[in-house]
């Protein structure tokens, strides 16, 4: 069948979209950070990412409950810090910053899916933690946009460039 | 300082565009000028395929019953007082490329109130907020796939992008399937807006027929009698999803 056509999330996704909790995925594990910036080098402060990823042990599943709602008066309880649901959301901030605490993926990457005013259809890039036979099929010079930066310890530096110089490899699954 | 962009300036655009050949999927391309955010946003490089079978991406983020209260579908009860506006349900079912029902997944709408504003503090265009209406909503599919909203049909509104542009009325819509790359968010727009043809964003789908999908389709059947109009929209989200959810779900 014909797929229904992608249209821009806009400016106003902000009271909807985003959730309490939607950066931590889990905590006490490492924590991802970065900057979204456009082809001017300016930061985007109306971007919002989604995350995807396997457990610790590479499994995939996921789970229901990272927007866990109060069914006595509707809040959003998010997540209830036991189980993993391998799904996270993050809205840039006015300085175009994201934050994302989680485990470190057993099979290597984090997916994540960009949405933004002015992008009319999402793209998909992925955060790497060390070398993968993926890279390998990923043009050298361009190789290290998709590769996590270690701050400190547990900390990673992951900058999604939309386009320009430094622009980061987005990816096409067909 | 130029003189700022005008609607002529905008339709001579959409007009070029319109001449190119349509993206093969019928998805927007991301640089389309007319729509002029898009100018420092879109990558210049060509996207990497992945052809890798195992992909994090073929599987995707489940939702459940904890995930939505029964009444987050009903926009117009959120409050206290009842909101003002046209009341509308949304009806209809989501869909993978080869047809089948996407069962127990997250939809998830936003949209402006009946006057055209949004419960956003970027939006200080003169309309009135309604104290009564935020305009966000949620449900699952269940399973053939089916979702239901009612809510009040969304005002058009102005926009900067040039000189006296206005969006369509329009809700937006946010859909996952069973793999991550089915993720969808785009817009459902009302038959027979007359700010169609002048709007760069709903014109970045070059292509008519796939235009049309955007539109829900207004059944009468689906009316409620003394209470609220229908409107029928269904969703095909595009990109694959792994053989074993296909054969599994």
């Amino acid at each position: 069948m014909n797929p229904t056509p992608s249209q821009t999330v806009g400016p106003f996704y902000g009271y909807a979209l985003p959730f309490p909790g939607g950066g931590d995925i889990a905590l006490g594990g490492i924590a991802v950070h970065g900057y979204v910036y456009d082809g001017a080098g300016d930061p985007v402060p109306d971007a919002l990412l989604e995350f995807w990823q396997a457990d610790e042990n590479g499994e995939l599943r996921g789970a229901p409950g990272s927007l866990r709602r109060d069914p006595t008066n509707g809040a959003v309880l998010g997540r209830n810090g036991v189980v993993f649901t391998g799904f996270g959301r993050v809205g840039t901030d006015q300085d175009g910053h994201w934050a994302l605490r989680t485990v470190r993926p057993g099979n290597g990457y984090i997916s994540v899916c960009v949405f933004a005013r002015g992008l009319l259809h999402h793209l998909y890039t992925r955060i790497y933690f060390g070398q993968d036979p993926f890279l390998d099929s990923v043009p050298a010079e361009r190789r290290h946009t998709l590769l996590a930066e270690q701050e400190r310890d547990g900390v990673y530096r992951f900058d999604i460039h939309l386009q320009g110089e430094k622009e980061t490899v987005f990816l096409d699954f067909g | 300082m130029s003189e700022p962009l005008q609607q002529a300036d905008i339709d001579r655009e959409i007009a070029e565009y319109a001449g190119r050949p349509p993206t093969p999927s019928g998805h927007p391309a991301r640089d389309y000028a007319p729509y002029r955010s898009t100018l420092l946003r879109h990558p210049k490089q060509p996207l990497i395929p992945v052809k890798d079978p195992e992909a994090a991406e073929l599987t995707g983020p489940v939702f459940g019953a904890t995930d939505v209260t029964p009444l987050d579908n009903d926009l117009t009860k959120q409050h206290l007082g009842e909101p003002i506006g046209e009341r509308i349900t949304v009806r209809g079912r989501v869909l993978d490329r080869s047809g089948r029902p996407v069962r127990g997944q997250l939809v998830e709408i936003w949209q402006a109130n009946a006057a055209g504003r949004y419960l956003h503090q970027r939006d200080d265009h003169p309309a009135p907020l309604d104290p009564n209406f935020t305009g966000v909503g949620r449900c699952l599919t269940d399973d053939e796939g089916r979702y239901m909203f009612t809510t009040i049909k969304p005002g058009p509104y102005p926009w900067r992008n040039h000189r006296n542009a206005w969006r369509p009325a329009h809700i937006h819509f946010s859909l996952f399937g069973t793999a991550f790359t089915q993720r969808l968010v785009t817009q459902m727009y009302f038959p027979g807006d007359p700010l169609f043809p002048y709007d760069p964003i709903l014109q970045s789908v070059t292509d008519e027929r796939a235009r049309q999908r955007l539109v829900a389709e207004y059944v009468h059947d689906l009316s409620e009698p003394e209470v609220s109009l229908g409107y029928q929209w269904d969703i095909v989200l595009d990109g694959p999803a792994a053989t074993w959810m296909e054969e599994g779900r």
